[in-house]
């Protein structure tokens, strides 16, 4: 057995070493560091307020180890807070203030009068309604939610190790660890009724044990960050601001199931993810928390990364597996499941990152504590990423059970511009849409699953009454078409069907046949296809011509949908591409457009009925439909 | 030595750091076009080579996944969000304005100049600062066409000055 970096003794002085480094920093200015408030220029404000700390002869601190004695800051980079739109946000502790839309212009003052002086600057507090919120948990967007898995992001430093430690961190592990064997560790999550928060809503303990009970000489340990949704960014935030909690998960995993190796497969469009996972699996390295012989337990474990390459599909379990393995990333027939032959035929427990982040607090605190949040059913919380048309966009964590009025109206502030709300999709691509008569639907597993829509892995995405819902049908199957692998045929030519009538119902060329012809396919595609792409594809487009076949009619049969024409847009035609050859002019019924052979053609907007018929004729793809502004 | 040399003997490198394992196939090709922004035929082969498999395998590989491009791009990989957040807050006319900026027609991404290639990426995980772009791999919230043009245009100012 190899001799262990850190033991148990030196884990707990590391502990309460941390622990009190934590107490005894005075001033504490947390700049957030957030994929969203990067973008915003973060890093900027982050740069001048620590070039203005030094110019004052203030000492900043960056470490959790440095002491910086009577005049010092500690200046830490924090995870999303989930409000991103505010940002950048800056928040200072122990002063319990959280600033807005800071600039580096609002450094000097931020600095001379709060962190010096002790006052709040009003202008940069947020507002609303003409009140003023210092601290961040007041404000409305924050007050309903309830954050377990996003308890520490936007509190904490989410690249020191021991920050984390200090939180109570990797205690979970050390329980499960030495006071628990695997079966144990097993019930206990089985016992939370913790359910797979990638999409599915298996439950985790179930699995787990499945792969325990497997005999095997080598099992793996499986992280699913692809967030393939394609408006989704729950994991995202997870693990940039809080990836200690989903290694903590993945080894309580391994600690339960017997398997060594951890692998994390992050989606490709999330390169600050990946850093700050590197960061963490450095760090854990660097103690001894991964690696050999861990705290002189005689468990080992070791940690991967893989990063995704642009591929939807590979989301799903085996098309994941075997785009670790370096092959194409295309699912395969179940059986064999995932927990008897996933990663190198070897048992695998495969879980979402959400789905890992709430291991620690489950084993820290019990299984009964986790069941007194969320519903029967599905206990515990969710996170949504809360889009589109409401006032208050960002991340937010429920409990499930929580009713979509008090998600989009009392967190997200109701419908933007103070339009009316027509339907919300949840769960992406794979999910349906949901209407004003589900607003008092209690968000669970369950209850979405009732009407035909599922939680999917929480996005959400609100459309007020100007939205085609036609569009946003044609939207996902666009997306879901081009994702499709293309190893089994209904899903590959089906998808190709679909869109390809949608979009002609869009242009207003459809016939009455075609909503029929949406549903049969609709119906094969979901029966027939080989892995979950397939399978729920078609979800958009059955619960949008359940609950808005109005506005396929207006379509079909009106040829004029009030949406989509109340959005002004109008057809032009492209000088550089046109090359004069006529077809569209010969197709339009209202003689609108003109020009000389092999010279650009012109369209005469006053005379044009937005038929199509030209957008559909030209065979070079000159005919653009401007959207007009407003 | 010439470029194409020095460039397969940095693909060696590469393909070397990772103990020639095939599992490790994608990682090296991110590698690789995270440096030369594509897979040249000639680095396919080098791949095929030293990870010991034939290059059909590794072509078919490098074809699944999206992200892998085996044409030449631009210095500047411009991606313009179409995930459904930026949609419904019209990413469309941001990469319509794009292309007619850069004047790229039919299905041609890379502009003349081979300064940029423009793309579309469905979701950034900045969706609530929606429409949102990356050049390369920089995320840029809240844009607009106007705001995007002028992003481009700063890009094209300071390379014409480096390079007179
Ligand atoms: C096409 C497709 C895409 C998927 N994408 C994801 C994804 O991005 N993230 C995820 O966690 N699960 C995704 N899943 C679900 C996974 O197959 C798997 O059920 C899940 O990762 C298991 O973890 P959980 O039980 O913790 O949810 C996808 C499934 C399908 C069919
Ligand atoms: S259903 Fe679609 S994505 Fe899934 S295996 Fe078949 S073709 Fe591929
Ligand atoms: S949309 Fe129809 S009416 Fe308008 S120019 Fe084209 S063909 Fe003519
Ligand atoms: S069909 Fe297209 S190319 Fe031909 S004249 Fe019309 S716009 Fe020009
Ligand atoms: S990135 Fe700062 S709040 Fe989301
Ligand atoms: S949809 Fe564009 S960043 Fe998420």
């Amino acid at each position: 057995m190899p001799e262990c970096a850190l033991t148990r003794t030196q884990f707990h002085l590391l502990q309460t070493e941390s622990k009190d480094l934590l107490a005894a920093q005075k001033l504490k200015v947390l700049v957030c560091a957030g994929t969203g408030c990067v973008a915003n220029g973060s890093m900027k404000v982050y740069d001048t307020l620590k070039a203005a700390c030094e110019t004052r002869g203030l000492n900043v601190c960056v470490a959790l180890r440095e002491e910086g004695g009577e005049n010092s800051v500690h200046l830490k980079k924090s995870g999303c807070h989930g409000f991103c739109e505010i940002g950048p946000l800056v928040s200072i502790e122990p002063l319990d203030i959280l600033y807005t839309h800071v600039h580096p212009e609002d450094c000097e003052e931020i600095i001379e009068k709060t962190l010096l002086g002790g006052e709040v600057i009003d202008r940069l507090l947020y507002h609303k309604d003409g009140q003023a919120y210092q601290r961040r948990d007041d404000i409305p967007f924050y007050k309903l939610q309830h954050r377990i898995v996003l308890r520490d992001s936007g509190k904490s430093d989410a690249e020191e190790i021991l920050e984390y430690i200090a939180n109570g961190g990797y205690s979970a592990f050390e329980k499960a660890l030495f006071e628990m064997n695997g079966e144990e560790i097993c019930k206990t999550i089985s016992d939370s009724g913790l359910r797979g928060r990638g999409g599915g809503g298996f439950p985790a303990g179930r699995k787990w044990e499945s792969v325990r009970r497997n005999v095997s000489d080598v099992k793996y340990v499986v992280c699913n960050g692809d967030e393939g949704d394609p408006g989704a960014f729950m994991d995202q935030g997870v693990m940039e601001g809080n990836p200690h909690s989903v290694i903590e998960g993945m080894l309580i995993a391994g600690v339960a199931t017997g398997a060594t190796e951890g692998y994390i497969y992050v989606r490709a469009e999330y390169p600050l993810a990946v850093k700050r996972l590197r960061i963490a699996i450095a760090k854990a390295e660097e103690l001894g928390l991964l690696g050999d012989n861990i705290m002189g337990s005689g468990f080992s474990f070791h940690m991967h990364i893989n990063r995704g390459a642009g591929a939807f599909v590979c989301g799903e379990g085996s098309a994941l597996t075997s785009s670790i393995e370096g092959k194409r990333g295309m699912p395969r027939v179940k059986p064999p499941r995932t927990v008897d032959k996933g990663l190198w035929a070897k048992p695998t427990v495969l879980n979402n990152v959400e789905t890992y982040a709430n291991v620690p607090q489950i084993v820290l605190n019990g299984a009964g504590w986790y069941r007194s949040v969320g519903t029967e059913n599905s206990p515990g919380t969710k996170t949504f990423a809360l889009t589109g048309n409401v006032v208050n966009t960002g991340l937010v964590e429920v409990p499930m059970g929580t009713t979509l009025r008090q998600v989009i109206y009392d967190i997200g502030g109701g419908i933007k511009d103070g339009k009316k709300f027509k339907a919300v999709q949840i769960g992406g691509p794979s999910g349906g849409c949901l209407t004003e008569e589900h607003l008092d639907l209690p968000l669970d597993f369950d209850s979405l699953k009732k009407v035909g829509a599922i939680i999917g892995s929480g996005g959400m995405v609100v459309m007020d009454e100007d939205t085609c819902m036609v569009e946003v049908a044609r939207f996902f199957m666009n997306f879901t078409q081009n994702e499709s692998c293309g190893k089994c045929v209904p899903c590959r030519e089906g998808t190709k069907r679909m869109l390809e009538i949608l979009e002609r119902i869009i242009r207003n060329e459809g016939e009455l046949e075609d909503l029929d012809t949406l549903e049969s396919l609709a119906n094969t595609i979901t029966e027939a296809s080989l892995c979950g792409l397939g399978q729920t594809a078609c979800k958009p487009v059955l619960s949008t011509l359940k609950y808005f076949r109005n506005e396929y009619l207006a379509h079909v049969v009106d040829k004029h949908c009030p949406h989509c024409n109340g959005r002004k847009r109008h057809l032009e035609i492209n000088p550089k591409l046109c090359r004069g050859c006529g077809k569209c002019k010969r197709n339009c019924p209202m003689e609108a457009i003109s020009g000389e052979l092999r010279q650009p053609h012109t369209i005469d907007v006053t005379k044009c009925i937005h038929c199509g018929a030209c957008w559909g004729a030209c065979p070079f793809g000159a005919i653009d439909a401007i959207e007009e502004e407003g | 030595m010439d470029a194409s040399n020095a460039m397969l003997q940095r693909v060696e490198e590469i393909i070397d750091s990772y103990g020639c394992k095939r599992e490790n196939i994608i990682a090296i090709m991110q590698d690789i076009q995270a440096e030369y922004k594509y897979l040249s035929r000639e680095t396919l082969e080098k791949i095929a080579e030293k990870l010991g498999i034939g290059v059909a395998k590794v072509y078919s590989v490098a074809t699944f996944y999206e992200n892998f491009s085996l044409e030449a791009k631009g210095k500047y990989i411009v991606k313009v969000c179409n995930g459904t957040a930026c949609h419904v807050r019209k990413s469309q006319p941001i990469y319509d304005g794009l292309r007619e900026y850069l004047q790229l027609e039919g299905k041609q991404k890379t502009s003349a100049d081979q300064l940029f290639t423009l793309e579309t990426v469905a979701c950034l995980g900045a969706c609530s600062l929606a429409p949102a772009m990356t050049i390369n791999d920089e995320v840029h919230a809240k844009m607009t066409p106007e705001s995007a043009i002028a992003l481009l245009e700063d890009i094209r100012r300071k390379e014409a000055v480096q390079n007179a």
